[in-house]
């Protein structure tokens, strides 16, 4: 029933954010048409304009926008016009959410296993040497990481390629350029969570009735350490599979990402609201999706 | 918890006492200080030494030494124009940092009052302040920045200041670099701030003030603000290395600070570029990157350090 009630709420929310959108990328000065190879004479502009009904008060386009998007529909790209903002998305997205869930299942696999090492060895060698290296994966960006990931494994050893998508290996250097700063990121969250579980009064009570260590931190820590993870985890989600533009640059990946950049600075008015709203319902599911695992995680989190 | 303590120890003494104890944080702060005095002192020195030696280190002087190793004249090498790295990269410290200072700054001053309000007060206040954070949340940054950068630097290059002097419109970008990014920067505070709030609000020593007369500001600003303080300062290191790391993705997107002037972001991306798979001139990518990174980890170390000082709970 609550989450009925929060996806009730997500509506105005969202709303609110196409609107926001909608009037902060006119706000911005130029408009689509200014990047033309070659300066088009004031008859086509106005043509151009009142086509894509440019001419009309702000308010009206809106309606008009919202109107479409009832339908499903978030209008044709003001940059790339032979394609619908639908298009470009169903090309795009499907690219950068694989690249993206891969990255996140690297992310957790390698950074869940250093947490949990480094918070069960804490204060010892294991732990100092793990919490370097997840800090320093968080602090290297990745323009940094990835041409270097590249030169060494594609160019010199020749073992992987250079770029581009579609074959299984193709995908391995950029999942991990992409995941490394998260696998830092989980590594981090996940430490902090295990040592103050292992804190908690009910470990101590199941440590006083004698259980194995081991099996005090794998079935009873682990439950409760997880949850900074995953409330971390739902944004991140939402970060990964909208793609991202510096990975997708570099190994030319026709993914989404680019498009984030490229829209805004392209003033493609249509597709910078689609995309920021394609975010938007992203992180508004995944949040609830956070919350939802919450009441799975720990029985005690009761939402009214 | 180990032993009873003898005298009698305020809060932040204690703090003071366990910050003390925490190596990593310790060393994060004198290498902090270090780089600080470095970036200060050396246009100082440069100003103060012969006329050759300042020419050789100019951070903006071309010369026909390209890529030269890094050296005794040249401790960092130097880059495709011929420029001294090791200056380039103590001047590109100061935007940087100026960045990360000026980011915290805002979500301080910003961050703090915003949540402080809006858990203090409650309610129909409260709903409304914190969508408008979830609304900005929602947004995707990349997004926001970009259109934030270029209605705001289109307003200023049409008044008549920047018109009629170059300098000053390289500075107006960097300014406008700082309010880009302090609008992102000061969300996260505002969250942990009203949480923070929220539960102190129905403690006893408010209670306490409220009987003996004090009003809703004094309560907010000399009761509840001073006891959040430690959460505010701890994420105040943490939001630094964030905002110097999102400055220098924006570098790469070419949307940083404009040529002749650096930052970390300008100069690791300038040593990206030069990466070819006949020669590679690592003294481009290491130099500026080992520092941009070091200080990114003295500073996230420094931030753990200032966690456990003051007890804050992980978020």
């Amino acid at each position: 029933m609550y989450f009925v009630k929060r996806l009730m709420y997500a509506v105005p929310l969202l709303l609110i954010i196409s609107a926001l959108a909608f009037g902060l990328v006119r706000m911005a000065p130029g408009s689509p048409f200014d990047r033309e190879r070659v300066p088009a004479s004031p008859e086509i502009e106005r043509q151009l304009k009142a086509k894509y009904h440019l001419d009309e008060p702000v308010i009206k386009q809106y309606g008009r926008y919202l109107n479409d998007l009832l339908h499903g529909d978030f209008g044709v790209s003001t940059k790339y016009r032979n394609h619908t903002v639908n298009d470009i998305i169903e090309q795009a997205l499907p690219v950068s959410m694989l690249l993206g869930g891969l990255a996140f299942c690297f992310a957790m696999a390698i950074g869940l296993p250093v947490g949990f090492i480094t918070a069960a060895r804490k204060g010892q060698w294991p732990d100092v040497i793990g919490g370097l290296l997840s800090l320093l994966t968080v602090c290297i960006p990745s323009f940094v990481i990835a041409p270097l990931l590249i030169l060494d494994f594609s160019v010199k050893w020749n073992l992987l390629p250079v770029g581009l998508w579609g074959t299984p290996a193709r995908m391995i250097l950029p999942t991990l350029a992409l995941g490394m700063f998260f696998v830092g990121k989980v590594a981090r969250l996940f430490r902090e969570g295990m040592i103050s579980a292992m804190q908690s009064e009910y470990v101590r009570a199941a440590r006083a009735k004698g259980l194995g260590e081991t099996t005090l931190l794998l079935k009873h820590a682990c439950r409760l350490a997880i949850l900074p993870v995953v409330s971390f985890a739902g944004p991140m989600l939402a970060d990964l599979l909208t793609g991202s533009f510096i990975v997708e640059n570099i190994f030319q990946i026709p993914g989404i990402g680019i498009f984030f950049v490229n829209s805004t600075s392209n003033r493609d008015y249509t597709m910078e609201v689609g995309l920021a709203l394609l975010y938007a319902i992203l992180l508004v599911l995944l949040n609830l999706l956070v919350d939802f695992i919450y009441t799975l995680l720990d029985p005690r989190v009761k939402y009214e | 918890m180990s032993e009873p303590e003898r005298q009698h120890l305020t809060p932040n003494q204690r703090a003071w006492r366990r910050f003390r104890a925490h190596r990593a944080a310790v060393i994060s702060t004198w290498y902090l200080a270090f780089l600080l005095i470095a970036i200060v002192a050396w246009p100082v020195v440069l100003k103060c030494s012969t006329a050759n030696f300042a020419h050789m280190h100019d951070p903006d002087q071309l010369s026909d030494a390209q890529f030269v190793h890094p050296s005794l004249q040249h401790w960092f090498g130097t880059d495709f124009h011929g420029r001294d790295l090791f200056s380039r990269v103590l001047y590109g410290a100061q935007i940087s940092l100026m960045v990360g200072i000026f980011g915290a700054g805002v979500s301080l001053v910003i961050g703090v009052l915003w949540g402080a309000v809006a858990g203090y007060v409650g309610g129909r206040l409260d709903g409304f302040l914190m969508r408008i954070v979830d609304i900005l949340y929602s947004l995707p940054s990349i997004i926001f920045v970009i259109v934030l950068l270029s209605t705001l630097g289109e307003i200023l290059k049409q008044s008549h200041y920047v018109t009629s002097s170059p300098r000053l419109a390289g500075q107006l970008r960097v300014i406008l670099l700082f309010v880009g990014l302090g609008a992102i920067s000061w969300l996260t505070m505002a969250r942990i701030v009203r949480g923070e709030v929220l539960s102190l609000r129905s403690r006893a020593f408010v209670d306490a003030g409220r009987v003996l007369g004090a009003g809703n500001r004094r309560i907010l600003f000399w009761h509840i603000i001073p006891n959040i303080m430690g959460v505010v300062i701890t994420y105040l290191a943490l939001t630094m290395p964030s905002i110097i790391l999102y400055e220098s993705f924006l570098s790469y997107l070419g949307l940083g600070v404009q040529p002749p002037m650096a930052s970390w972001g300008t100069l690791m991306v300038e040593g990206v570029s030069q990466i070819n798979p006949i020669r590679i001139y690592w003294w481009l990518i290491l130099f500026p990157s080992g520092v941009l990174v070091t200080t990114l980890m003295a500073l996230n170390f420094l931030g753990d350090g200032l966690r456990d000082a003051w007890d804050v709970k992980g978020k």
